[in-house]
């Protein structure tokens, strides 16, 4: 049954599809502070939508609530700035009554893992077709520097002047345990990296979650200056790239072996251990996955960077679209006389 | 010997037994079977929470109840004229509402020491004399069952579970009803498990050959045919209306359905229906709570679908803020609220009607929706549609109000073609020169649709203040204070788009009843019943809370006194009050139960005879 929808969405596109960032920067100014690490992500978000070959018209950025909010009104397509952590909720009604649009969904820590934590779970449950940037600043910005659920145990904020007692978050092993498909982590520093994964999470079919680290200078500067600065990250973090060992250091002179299940970081220099017995990175493997997010927050450890898996699942509204097509193609299209007729009915 | 048979203008029989005797199914059958019968018909299923509580409980009984007759058949009927009583609780618990004289149907085996220890009887009612007021047909239902099909070959265990369809051919006999739909029914519902099929056609006509034959049975009952419309007919509950008011409404507007909604007693079965009409090209989510439900909605109206969510009171709490978001992005959303009793969990499966001032005022800010209630399970159909015109054509959320009463309860429903049903208008921008996310028509006040997908209205929407017009976000004082004056007129012009209030009876005087909703039932059985005897009575029936219909207040200035019934301690007189600066006497009742009618009649009585009134 052909409705309103189908007929408006005939139209073809007129003119070219291909873009440049420019294209996709609305006339308004950026209302976020200086420095602030959105900013950093906005770029890249622009630069990516050119890439996609998708015409613009078919890309829509849902938010919610929190510095994370304002992003859409920064992309010119589609956008929709919604209410405390339904950003998910919204964006998926969205996405299951129109498969054919591109749905990005700008989220935060307090947002995402807060507020809207039971979207959260849900959606990767689903496995919709959405791409998820998480904004972790682990503060909650807007509302002025309280701790937020992916703030650690101790951080001092306005709501924790005596430090805070909550244990945070891991925001990716989260996004694995309720069944997300792809699961990746970026950060703001190196826009080229963030990009990719963005490209990557794009690419993706089904759920795509991208938890990206971005400083808060007013209320958490530096949180993660260990993971991201120029000078440190390649000490402190490790980029995991598919089929291939992890190597990290300045030097490329450490590496990840798994002794059991435990991953241990070693010495390629002091002739214990080579590149061939270190774990190769596997975005396939769901059981590695969880290994490598449970580095997250080990202190002997470097932090994992990238994708950490990437599996195939059929997204959610396509099952959707297979079910009613299925029924239709068994049974016919619903005939509207039969349906008010019900089981059984009589003539008066 | 020949029996006598009786002409009734009208009977109410209820089905009683614990929650696992399938009492429900031959309450079904027997309102299906009236209806076919060509008479006008109103149920009500009264079961409990419980999902199978423990068995012979007074709190464990399970009811079906059918009210039928020729005429005026407005309500579930205040009293019983024949009780099915499966065990002594369902005795127990139905006998204050059965009438003097009224039939007693019991199957004896429900009546042991332990049922009658459970139901807190000291001795056995049927054989003490304690029912000597009453019509009693004490019968052994599995001996006579078990006598009566000796040559038939079914494992006993089968026949076991066939006592409800035995004390339905009864009560065929005992009101002279046919048995075809049944056997049909039987035959469709249990194809392929022919035992079972030829066990409960065999029953069924076993109870109507007992009472045939047993001297027990000396009266029969017959009741005329309804002077019904021509038509075809079937058996309606609310929720069903709205299910498929929902489908055709899509159907009408040429647009696709999305239903986003989590299942709450007594809403679920319009989630339930609305799952299983995939090849309607329905859409739906069973999101993960009642936020992700309406949020769902919300983002499917972005997208360009008929878009609705389905809830209870508890639902709707939860719903406010993503309502409010819907108020503010200008987006057609249908919201339904099947009440039901509060605050809190309250009484889930009980019917009450103390939402509507939530619905008028629940939500933050100054978010104006209208509000639609429907009067009675065929209603529900009609409402939907008007919740689904008033949502497209005005680009607002629209709430319309049923209750647990007639979301459950069931009717006959004159199906009407779909092809003479009103095409309903949806309104997308697609002129790109003059394309602005908020400009209005002049006349509704309405934004145009801009659809994602539609090259060139990019554009970002949003729960923050918009600038009239442009739809940029805004903090402009003075803009705020314009929107939110809009966003009222928008809906306040509503009341030029919708019926005008229809008095019956006088049309001007001294009283004036105004119901709504599901009270609808038993405000017009009173006042038929007044008018008959005499009484100068006016009863208005309202279907539109907000905006009310235009002429309203007018009407309300033509009465020396209006009184309002309602399940609630007063929300419509409030707004009443409110609004027209007329006092309003209410008759309130909130014991999770419908108004009987004859309660409503002598509390109008005692006013018109200007008896202060007991509320």
């Amino acid at each position: 049954m052909k409705t309103q929808i189908d007929e408006l969405l005939e139209r073809p596109h007129e003119g070219s599809l291909v873009y440049s960032a420019k294209d996709f920067k609305p006339n308004v100014d950026v209302r976020w502070c200086a420095g602030c690490g959105a900013i950093s992500v906005l770029s890249p978000s622009q630069r990516l939508m050119p890439e996609l070959g998708v015409p613009k018209e078919k890309i829509v950025y849902v938010s919610g609530i929190g510095c994370s909010g304002r992003f859409p009104y920064y992309m010119d397509t589609y956008g929709f700035h919604s209410i405390h952590g339904r950003a998910l909720a919204i964006a998926s009604g969205l996405k299951i009554a129109r498969p054919d649009l591109s749905v990005w969904v700008v989220t935060g820590d307090g947002d995402n893992m807060s507020i809207g934590g039971n979207h959260f779970i849900h959606t990767c449950r689903r496995n919709v077709d959405l791409n998820i940037m998480m904004f972790n600043n682990e503060v909650y910005s807007l509302t002025k520097g309280q701790y937020s659920p992916t703030s650690h145990r101790g951080q001092i904020t306005k709501s924790s002047p005596l430090g805070v007692l909550d244990d945070p978050f891991n925001p990716v092993a989260l996004a694995l345990g309720a069944g997300a498909t792809f699961v990746a982590r970026g950060h703001d520093k190196d826009r080229a990296q963030l990009q990719s994964l963005l490209k990557r999470a794009s690419e993706h079919r089904g759920v795509s979650f991208i938890e990206i680290y971005t400083n808060c200078r007013i209320f958490n500067d530096g949180a993660f200056d260990l993971y991201t600065n120029a000078d440190t990250r390649d000490n402190h973090t490790v980029f995991l790239e598919h089929g291939k060992p992890l190597i990290f250091g300045k030097e490329k002179n450490r590496g990840i072996i798994l002794d059991g299940y435990t991953p241990r970081a070693v010495n390629l220099e002091d002739g214990d251990y080579s590149v061939n017995d270190l774990l190769i990175h596997n975005e396939k493997d769901s059981t590695l996955a969880f290994i490598l997010a449970n580095m997250t927050y080990s202190e002997d450890l470097p932090r994992p960077m990238g994708v950490l898996q990437a599996i195939h699942r059929e997204p959610y509204e396509a099952r959707v679209t297979a079910q009613i097509e299925h029924e239709i193609e068994t049974k016919g299209e619903g005939d509207l006389e039969k349906l008010l007729m019900g089981e059984s009915s009589w003539v008066v | 010997m020949s029996k006598i048979i009786e002409h009734l203008e009208e009977a109410t029989i209820r089905f009683a037994g614990d929650s696992g005797d399938g009492m429900q199914l031959v309450g079904t059958q027997f309102s299906d079977t009236s209806g076919f019968a060509g008479n006008e018909v109103n149920t009500f299923p009264d079961y409990p929470s419980e999902i199978r509580a423990p068995e012979g409980t007074l709190y464990g009984v399970s009811a079906f109840q059918v009210h039928f007759g020729k005429e005026h058949i407005h309500t579930t009927g205040d009293f019983i004229d024949v009780l099915v009583a499966m065990n002594a609780s369902s005795l127990k618990v139905n006998k204050a509402n059965l009438k003097t004289g009224g039939i007693i149907l019991a199957n004896t085996e429900g009546f042991d020491a332990r049922n009658l220890q459970l139901a807190g009887y000291a001795s056995n009612p049927l054989e003490d004399g304690s029912l000597a007021d009453y019509t009693v047909y004490a019968i052994n239902m599995s001996r006579e069952i078990k006598s009566q099909l000796s040559d038939i070959d079914v494992p006993a265990k089968t026949l076991a579970k066939t006592k409800n369809i035995f004390a339905l051919g009864i009560t065929y006999w005992l009101f002279n009803r046919p048995l075809e739909p049944t056997v049909e029914w039987i035959n469709r519902k249990f194809k392929g498990k022919d035992d079972v099929v030829l066990a409960n056609v065999h029953v069924l006509r076993a109870g109507w050959n007992f009472a045939e034959k047993h001297d027990l049975f000396q009266k029969q009952y017959v009741i005329d045919k309804s002077p019904l419309p021509r038509g075809r007919y079937r058996s309606l509950t609310g929720n069903q209306g709205v299910a498929l008011g929902l489908v055709v409404a899509a159907r009408k507007a040429r647009l696709p359905l999305f239903l986003g909604s989590y299942p709450i007693t007594p809403a679920t079965e319009i989630l339930q229906a609305i799952s299983g009409y995939k090849k309607y090209g329905v859409r739906h989510l069973q999101a993960e709570d009642e936020i992700a439900g309406i949020c769902s909605a919300i983002g499917a109206a972005f997208g360009g679908s008929l878009a609705a969510t389905t809830t209870s009171g508890p639902g709707l709490s939860l719903k406010t803020e993503a309502m409010g978001l819907a108020v503010m992005t200008e987006l057609p959303l249908v919201i339904i609220d099947v009440q039901r009793a509060g605050p809190s969990t309250g009484l889930p499966t009980k019917p009450e009607q103390s939402d509507l001032l939530m619905a008028m005022f629940g939500r933050h800010g100054e978010a104006p929706m209208p509000v639609l209630a429907a009067a009675s399970p065929s209603d529900c159909f009609a409402m939907t549609l008007e919740a689904a015109r008033l949502a497209l054509k005005y680009m607002t959320p629209v709430l319309l109000l049923s209750d647990g009463y007639i979301g459950q309860a069931s009717e006959p429903w004159r199906i009407p073609e779909p092809d003479t049903l009103p095409e309903i208008e949806a309104h997308f921008a697609t002129n790109l020169a003059d394309f602005a996310p908020y400009r209005r028509d002049p006349e509704t006040l309405r934004r145009l649709w801009a659809l994602p997908g539609f090259q060139g209205m990019e554009h970002r929407i949003g729960g923050l203040e918009k600038e009239d017009g442009s739809g940029n976000v805004s903090h402009e004082p003075a803009n705020h204070e314009r929107m939110v004056h809009i966003r009222a007129e928008k809906v306040e012009r509503i009341a030029h788009d919708i019926p005008e209030a229809q008095v019956e009876g006088p049309l001007s005087g001294d009283l004036l009843m105004i119901s709504w909703g599901s009270t609808y039932g038993a405000a017009k059985t009173a006042f038929e019943k007044l008018r008959a005897s005499g009484h100068p009575l006016s009863h208005l029936h309202l279907r539109h809370l907000n905006p009310f219909p235009k002429n309203l207040g007018d009407i309300l200035q033509r009465f020396e006194r209006v009184v309002v019934p309602e399940l609630n301690t007063g929300h419509l007189k409030w707004l009443l009050q409110a609004r027209y600066l007329k006092p309003v006497v209410s008759i309130s009742k909130v014991q999770g139960k419908p108004f009987k009618s004859v309660e409503l009649e002598e509390k109008l009585k005692a006013l018109l005879l200007n008896n202060p009134v007991a509320v």
